[in-house]
């Protein structure tokens, strides 16, 4: 008779090193034994001798608030919550023992990271095959190495946006470049605003290069490049797309006579002498302005030829000057003379 | 070899020794890598010659380095991570030793292009064990005695650690448990890291 009873109830010794988280209830479904883990969670009150329905909630399946309703969900998947604090969700499954009462094995499922430090869990409240640690230390190495991860992509994703800057960056003037300029031009026909660009040609440069040598030039033209982003908005684009040719793009233009008046200023600007190691470098612009009425269909490439047909027409009226391009520049432009010595004369 | 491997040299260089003695070491070696990523990878004849640089700035024979290396992977507050990940191995320091033949399947659970040398712990009479070490990186027995020596610390066992020597590119580390509940030890907390 105790082999039949050892053989279909494993004893208490046995459940407690097998499954330290199993109760034992008889018929009546009260709690006759408890595993030292589940014991651990309410460490000041004992759960022999209570009800086990009234110590958990049985959340799936539904509707079981009787023992009667309890015994139809032997060896199924039960999902529990514990009464009590902290709280614990736990799964669970039972199965009848030989006495009529039964032996429920429960487990943290994946609310075992939340259980660990609630109740200061160790490797030893764990059953030896219980895979419990491995999943602990796996979501503590994962998360170390995805942590990795996320800070290798956010560096390289500084990396990217400094390169990019860098490629759309002249980096004598630090203005942008032709391809920012194309950029922000597709940018803006798209958006079929009106807007307005100004090619300017910088005057006699060539002669201050020649004479004073490339320093100088350079020094020229980020002195230019700073006055040019001063006397336009900030929501203006300026970029050099040449050795000594700038473009700027200005949004929102409403009439004619802003462009009038920034297109003098820039080139009053420009004919203030710069000077360099105790030279004065004397220069001037020429300056080419398209004026783009909204929502007119336009490509990238017709704006930048309207701008350099009425630039062409400002080096052709004598340089130092503003021309706004309309359609009958381009048949002068087609046929007329070239202006002579388009790279400037000596100073 | 993996950017974590590179990049804890590189950190155990500058949190014991600075950036400046790192950059030092690091433009003997290998001039364009000032940083290594953990994340990525590199070539594997770096981690030899950054090593071999760290040697010569510091003005210490390799040995040293890689037993230091590996008492600062286990010790630092920086690798923490380390040891937390170390102590999942066992309950107690013979248990741990016992894990250690798992070490590069469990790294590589983590992160699956980690490969960590082989380890291979042989026990005989009571309380003596041999780690034989299989590393392409030479004087790695060394940093697993740096290893063992603050893990023996953190569990609270008394052990004597001793280079046995090299065998046909393997290293014998012998180990002495001479106790194992010598003294407290460091706490580990299972949930420390969630919570």
């Amino acid at each position: 008779m105790m082999g039949v009873v050892a053989r279909t109830m494993p004893n208490r010794d046995v459940l407690d090193v097998l499954c330290p988280m199993h109760l034992r209830i008889d018929a009546r479904g009260l709690i006759i034994g408890a595993g030292p883990t589940i014991q651990k969670l309410r460490p000041d009150d004992p759960l022999e001798g209570r009800a086990f329905l009234d110590v958990f909630r049985v959340s799936r399946p539904r509707g079981i608030l009787t023992i009667d309703n309890l015994w139809k969900a032997r060896d199924i998947k039960l999902h529990l919550s514990m009464v009590g604090a902290p709280p614990a969700q736990l799964k669970g499954v039972m199965v009848a023992d030989a006495q009529g009462g039964a032996i429920v094995n429960l487990s943290f499922g994946i609310s075992i990271l939340q259980a660990v430090s609630d109740y200061a869990l160790t490797n030893a409240d764990f059953a030896a095959t219980d895979l419990a640690i491995e999943m602990l230390y796996l979501v503590e190495a994962k998360s170390a190495a995805m942590e990795a991860s996320r800070k290798l992509n956010l560096r390289l994703q500084g990396a990217k946006i400094a390169a990019e800057v860098q490629a759309f960056t002249d980096t004598l003037t630090g203005l942008g470049n032709r391809r920012a300029l194309d950029q922000t031009l597709e940018r803006m026909i798209t958006s079929g605003a009106a807007f307005a660009v100004m090619h300017i040609d910088l005057d006699y440069f060539k002669t201050v290069n020649d004479t004073l040598g490339h320093a100088a030039g350079d020094h020229v033209l980020q002195v230019v490049a700073r006055a040019m982003v001063e006397e336009t908005r900030a929501s203006d684009t300026v970029a050099r797309v040449g050795g000594d040719e700038f473009t700027v793009i200005l949004p929102d233009v409403r009439n004619i006579d802003v462009l009038e008046r920034v297109g003098q200023r820039i080139i009053d600007r420009i004919e203030v002498p710069i000077p360099f190691n105790g030279t004065d470098c004397t220069i001037s612009a020429s300056i080419g302005t398209v004026w783009m009425q909204a929502s007119s269909a336009i490509t990238r490439e017709l704006v930048l030829e309207h701008a350099d047909i009425a630039l062409y027409a400002s080096k052709h009226k004598g340089r130092a000057c503003q021309t706004f391009y309309s359609p009958d520049l381009r048949e002068s432009a087609n046929s007329g003379t070239p202006p002579s010595g388009r790279e400037g004369r000596k100073v | 070899m993996h950017g974590l491997i590179l990049r804890s040299i590189q950190n155990y260089m500058t949190d014991s020794y600075g950036r400046t003695a790192w950059l030092q070491a690091v433009a003997q070696a290998v001039p364009d890598h000032p940083d290594f990523e953990a994340m990525l990878s590199y070539n594997d004849t770096l981690a030899p010659a950054v090593l071999d640089a760290m040697g010569a700035v510091l003005n210490r024979p390799r040995s040293e380095v890689m037993e230091d290396i590996g008492t600062y992977l286990v010790s630092h507050p920086n690798t923490e991570a380390v040891r937390r990940l170390l102590r999942f191995g066992g309950m107690n320091f013979e248990d741990f030793l016992h894990s250690l033949d798992d070490m590069p399947d469990r790294a590589r659970m983590a992160v699956s292009d980690l490969h960590l040398p082989a380890i291979e712990l042989h026990e005989h009479d009571e309380g003596r064990y041999s780690l034989i070490c299989d590393s392409p990186l030479s004087d790695f027995g060394y940093l697993m005695m740096g290893v063992l020596r603050v893990m023996a610390d953190d569990y609270g066992a008394l052990a004597m650690l001793d280079h046995a020597g090299h065998t046909g590119g393997r290293e014998t580390v012998s180990i002495q448990l001479i106790e194992r509940d010598y003294a407290d030890g460091r706490s580990f907390n299972l949930g420390a890291w969630a919570s």
